[in-house]
């Protein structure tokens, strides 16, 4: 699905020729004085973060930095393990995220999709209504499931659980993808002799890419930006994700806090979610609006 | 409901006859997302509710206590606070959201050029992590090192920096204000879907009968715009009744314990003073608030679609 706007996808205000005119002054001046309050906090953060650790930390705060100075980022590497282990540990769990949602998605948005057993309607009913759950209201009993398995504290332990929450939105949109993909296709590889597994790696693996990508991209924001999960259930400041490794370097050392560093540490941890966003922004909008208009 | 739908479908499809070796496949498709679900959903939400009739610390022996944390929660002080806080800050944060959602809706809908570099950039803070934004506002916010404050004043606006987040008269609205910021941008993209999805004759046809752009806006894409308000309503109330990023980062609970929400108050009891089946039974609690709130905001804009 496109976001593109066709011509009278809104009532149009225009009239005469002239008022058409200043209307789109109006407009664009409206819409860039918003546009800047919007990247204000994020441009901000970065020009801050490039500053002398001295001026980013300044009453009143500076405007532009006197020289460009990457000492807020070496102050943010001497919090804990340094910050190539906190990036490590968000990466690592956002890789295994997305890796297990894809996989299990699409494989479940398959079998949904192409197949018919037993209890399938209400298997899918199951998977979605998890939807209408908060995993909030489940985090005291996982919390326990994943000690008891000696799981707390792992990457692996906290990316099983982003697994789970981002499988019913992965399977919903996968079993979509499956359902527009024509059956022709299949039938026509089926007389080649294809069996189902080979039939969904080599024909319709490559049809429902954009699906997978945006399943992919959503699994990736959501196990990153993750905030009381990981909180729970990864107690060790070594095994602390970025959002955590955050709010320990706000609380500070020796009770002043280091603005500069925590700057740093914003940047470091907000320009991937908006370089995917940027890059894939197409697929990560039909996700948005696939849920909306079928959901 | 498509869940009826499905099971005639599928018998319909048995009767017809699917082969079986086609059925033990499809099962073996969908094995692994329903065990995952099953282990780490179903089984908790079963455990949640067990545990709820429990006195269960986290270390040590726990034991049934039928209803008491029931009736515990009903004489806890906090609870109400935190339920009517949650409340409050639902009510008075959904109108903000929406209205400015509505508004940016409107614009990035215009068949104009560049509508599209605007569109980006609303929603942009979408995709940033709530954890990370409010941490981020912590800062702007800041009476010493932060810009607001350095703004507002420079601008004459106010005589002293505030202490947003530390005063309770000023930190609902400096919480409001940065989420606001967060999520704006995706209720924008649901209400401009809506608004697409509305056929362009309907605004010609309107425009010949003589009605303004008012009037089309009022009579023609409110009451066809209702499905999309009924789901935007209920995922921004529901995101609002599940804030904990926002309260634990920006303000602690504070001044004075006037900021906890109810995820935050479960998990303090769960987590900070390790009353796990106390907590569990808040859980519950939640859960079925949530619920009847979703089920009464589908009734609500449901029942008066007669247009």
């Amino acid at each position: 699905m496109t976001t593109s706007v066709s011509a009278a996808s809104a009532p149009s205000t225009a009239h005469s020729r002239g008022e058409n005119r200043l209307g789109r002054i109006a407009f664009y001046i409206v819409c860039t004085a918003l546009a800047a309050l919007f990247l204000f906090p994020i441009v901000w953060t970065a020009i801050s973060s490039v500053k002398p650790p001295p001026e980013a930390s300044a009453v009143p705060p500076t405007f532009l930095p006197s020289r460009l100075d990457l000492g807020n980022f070496v102050k943010l590497n001497e919090y804990g393990r340094g910050v190539w282990n906190y990036v490590g540990n968000s990466a690592g769990t956002a890789v295994m995220t997305v890796i297990g949602a894809t996989l299990l998605s699409t494989l479940a948005g398959y079998g949904f999709s192409r197949f018919q057993f037993r209890g399938k309607g209400l298997l899918f009913v199951m998977i979605l209504m998890t939807l209408m759950i908060p995993f909030q209201s489940i985090l005291i009993p996982l919390f326990l499931i994943l000690t008891g398995l000696k799981l707390q504290n792992t990457l692996f332990g906290l990316a099983l659980v982003y697994i789970t929450f981002q499988l019913p939105f992965g399977v919903f949109i996968m079993r979509n993808s499956f359902d527009a993909v024509p059956r022709e296709i299949e039938e026509a590889a089926l007389l080649d002799g294809c069996s189902s597994l080979s039939m969904l790696y080599r024909v319709m693996l490559n049809i429902v890419r954009p699906g997978i990508i945006t399943v992919g991209i959503y699994a990736f924001l959501n196990s990153w930006n993750e905030f009381l999960a990981a909180l729970i259930f990864m107690t060790k400041e070594t095994s602390f994700t970025l959002p955590i490794l955050l709010t320990s370097v706000r609380s500070g050392y020796y009770g002043s806090i280091d603005w500069g560093a925590l700057q740093a540490g914003l940047i470091v941890t907000i320009a991937p979610c908006i370089l995917i966003f940027l890059l894939l922004q197409r697929y990560y909008i039909s996700g948005l609006t696939g849920g909306a208009t079928k959901g | 409901m498509s869940t009826v739908n499905l099971q005639i479908s599928e018998r319909r499809a048995q009767r017809a006859g699917g082969s079986i070796g086609r059925r033990s496949a499809g099962l073996f498709f969908v094995l692994p997302a329903v065990s995952f679900t099953v282990v780490f959903f179903i089984l908790p939400l079963i455990f949640t509710v067990y545990m709820s009739l429990h006195d269960w610390p986290l270390l040590g022996d726990h034991k049934f206590i039928g209803l008491d944390n029931y009736s515990a929660l009903l004489s806890d002080r906090q609870f109400w606070n935190s339920l009517w806080f949650t409340t409050r800050y639902t009510l008075l944060i959904t109108p903000v959201i929406f209205i400015l959602a509505f508004v940016l809706a409107l614009l990035v809908s215009l068949p104009l050029p560049g509508v599209g570099i605007y569109r980006t950039v609303y929603f942009l803070p979408v995709v940033i992590g709530l954890g990370s934004s409010s941490l981020l506002w912590v800062w702007l916010l800041h009476d010493r090192v932060g810009v607001i404050n350095a703004i507002l004043t420079g601008l004459g606006v106010m005589d002293r920096p505030i202490i947003w987040l530390a005063d309770s008269s000023y930190a609902m609205t400096a919480i409001i204000m940065s989420v606001v910021w967060k999520t704006v941008g995706f209720t924008m993209i649901l209400l401009m879907t809506g608004m697409q999805a509305i056929p362009a004759e309907l605004y010609e046809a309107a425009k010949v009968d003589g009605a303004n752009y008012w009037a089309r806006l009022r009579y023609i894409m409110m009451p066809l715009l209702r499905r999309t308000f009924a789901l935007a309503l209920i995922l921004s109330v529901i995101g609002s009744y599940l804030g904990f990023d926002q309260f634990f980062i920006m303000t602690a609970g504070g001044p004075q314990n006037s900021t906890i929400s109810v995820v935050y108050w479960i998990y303090k009891n769960s987590f900070t003073n390790f009353k796990l089946g106390y907590g569990a039974s808040l859980s519950i609690v939640l859960l079925v608030i949530l619920v009847i709130l979703s089920v009464i905001q589908l009734r609500l804009l449901r029942d008066e679609t007669s247009y």
